[in-house]
């Protein structure tokens, strides 16, 4: 790969770098997709059940919730990857990883949408009703969509933080950024610039994010006055 | 004249408080009643009551010939049924105001969009807000959000329309355009049972007022009654207090009434 180093320049040498790295950019952008959809698809009903679903609902979803934050996200991914894997059945790394992290985030994507579901006032409830919906209309077409507008900065924190998770597949050999800045690291010897290097790419990522997190959150102050 | 509504010794507590106690009263077709009573007196609660949106401890209430207690799983029909403008308007505020107005009929009634969207513009026309259709709930006033939050309930062709203290919310110079879509729709002969203090809006349009204190109803009879001579000691002070704090809202509203 990049055999004779030190024969070129410092700037191929780092361009050579960013393009071996940068095969792992899809490797990580989809870790982050499935944790991220898993983590939603899980916390959000999750949410629901714990605002709405009385005294038990929420002794459930608070266990839950008090677990999956509790456990370490490398902790799981062993688990599915060591422990499912050879005892039941075959899980590749990735998937162990998807689903780890997954896990992880439905017990913190849970709590944003929590707290954005009793942010949406009662009366948005109140007048759902008197119009005849069931509670079930009421949350889906009143409360819901509201809960995830007030969501959305604290999702998307919730989402910054899974990109640098997905550098935890590194342990089980999936292959995205990390892994890879590894590889540049045992080929070149250089145990600093592969990391700068990756650093500065999930800084190029993670920034944008927050920063628009950011902006949703003063737009999501002014939602809330209206109404 | 036949019976729209008719609460039966409704009781309902929060905790230990109880907040309405064994109150009845009838409300005929095409009548306006007004609710009227100190803050506390359990006005609000005994509102929610009547359309289940909280379920009372005791008593029922009967819609026509249907008991809603004995409703079962057609609540929400019934609730339906009943139209509410609630004080603080609570208008959904990720929706256009067209699209508040609507949802009544496409979610509750499941009628086509482009059925809906008549009835809502109907609607809206009759509260003189067809030009804010495209407007969001931030952008308009209190009293605009009013007006929607009552095209809202019309649009579901209620039986009866609720009103929980519409005006109290509102700077002064707002209500009078509220009082007078309430006016129009007492013009047309709806069914209304109004908790408010706009005693102008009570003397022109209501044929009985229901004075509550305590959780019970201290008095009712007619305006006439009320404001000529009412018979409880607690009725005569609350009025003249009532004069004291609202005399200039009521002055407003009843140049409102006065000009119809």
């Amino acid at each position: 790969m990049t055999g004779t180093p030190y024969l070129l320049s410092f700037l191929d040498l780092i361009s050579s770098h960013l393009a071996f790295m940068i095969e792992g950019l899809p490797v990580t952008l989809s870790l982050t997709a499935y944790g991220m959809g898993l983590g939603f698809l899980l916390g959000l009903p999750l949410a629901i059940l714990r605002v709405y679903c009385g005294r038990a609902g929420k002794l459930l979803v608070a266990s839950y919730e008090r677990i999956m934050r509790s456990v370490p996200a490398l902790v799981l991914i062993f688990v599915f990857y060591f422990g499912v894997h050879t005892s039941v059945i075959e899980i590749p790394g990735f998937l162990a990883v998807a689903l780890a992290l997954g896990l992880c985030s439905s017990g913190y994507q849970s709590q944003v949408f929590r707290g954005a579901l009793e942010s949406v006032g009662s009366g948005q409830m109140d007048a759902a009703r008197s119009l005849g919906m069931g509670r079930l209309q009421a949350i889906r077409f009143v409360i819901v969509p509201q809960a995830l507008r007030f969501a959305l900065p604290s999702w998307a924190n919730e989402l910054a933080t899974m990109v640098k998770d997905t550098s935890l597949a590194f342990v089980v050999g999936v292959a995205e950024l990390m892994r890879r800045a590894d590889y540049v690291r045992a080929a070149t010897y250089d145990p600093l610039i592969p990391f700068l290097l990756v650093a500065g790419i999930y800084f190029a990522i993670v920034f944008p994010i927050t920063r628009i997190a950011g902006t949703w959150g003063q737009e999501k102050k002014r939602l809330m006055v209206g109404g | 004249m036949t019976k729209v509504v008719s609460v039966r010794d409704v009781w309902k507590c929060y905790g230990k408080v109880e907040v309405v106690r064994g109150v009845s009263f009838d409300v005929e077709e095409g009548t306006t009643t007004v609710v009227f009573g100190p803050s506390g007196a359990g006005k609000s609660t005994l509102l929610r009551c009547t359309n289940m949106l909280l379920i009372p401890d005791r008593g029922t209430v009967f819609l026509r010939d249907v008991d809603l207690m004995k409703a079962g799983r057609k609540i929400d029909y019934y609730r339906s049924r009943f139209g509410m403008v609630f004080q603080h308007f609570n208008l959904f505020s990720h929706m256009s105001v067209l699209d508040n107005v609507m949802i009544g009929p496409r979610v509750v009634k499941k009628m086509p969009a482009d059925q809906a969207r008549l009835v809502a513009l109907e609607a809206l026309e009759k509260v003189r807000m067809k030009d804010y259709c495209k407007h969001h709930p931030s952008q308009l006033s209190g009293g605009q959000k009013q007006r929607v939050g009552i095209a809202r309930a019309l649009a579901m062709d209620p039986e009866v329309l609720l009103f929980d203290e519409p005006t109290s919310a509102l700077d002064p110079e707002l209500i009078g355009e509220v009082l007078q879509a309430m006016l129009d729709l007492a013009k047309e002969k709806k069914t209304m049972i109004c908790v408010t203090h706009e005693m102008g809006f009570a003397r022109a349009v209501s044929s009985e007022m229901i004075f509550m204190d305590e959780g019970v109803v201290v008095e009712t009879g007619s305006p006439e009654h009320f404001f000529t001579n009412p018979s409880n000691d607690r009725t005569k002070r609350f009025l003249s207090r009532l004069t004291d704090l609202y005399g200039r809202h009521e002055e407003k509203s009843e140049s409102v009434a006065g000009k119809k």
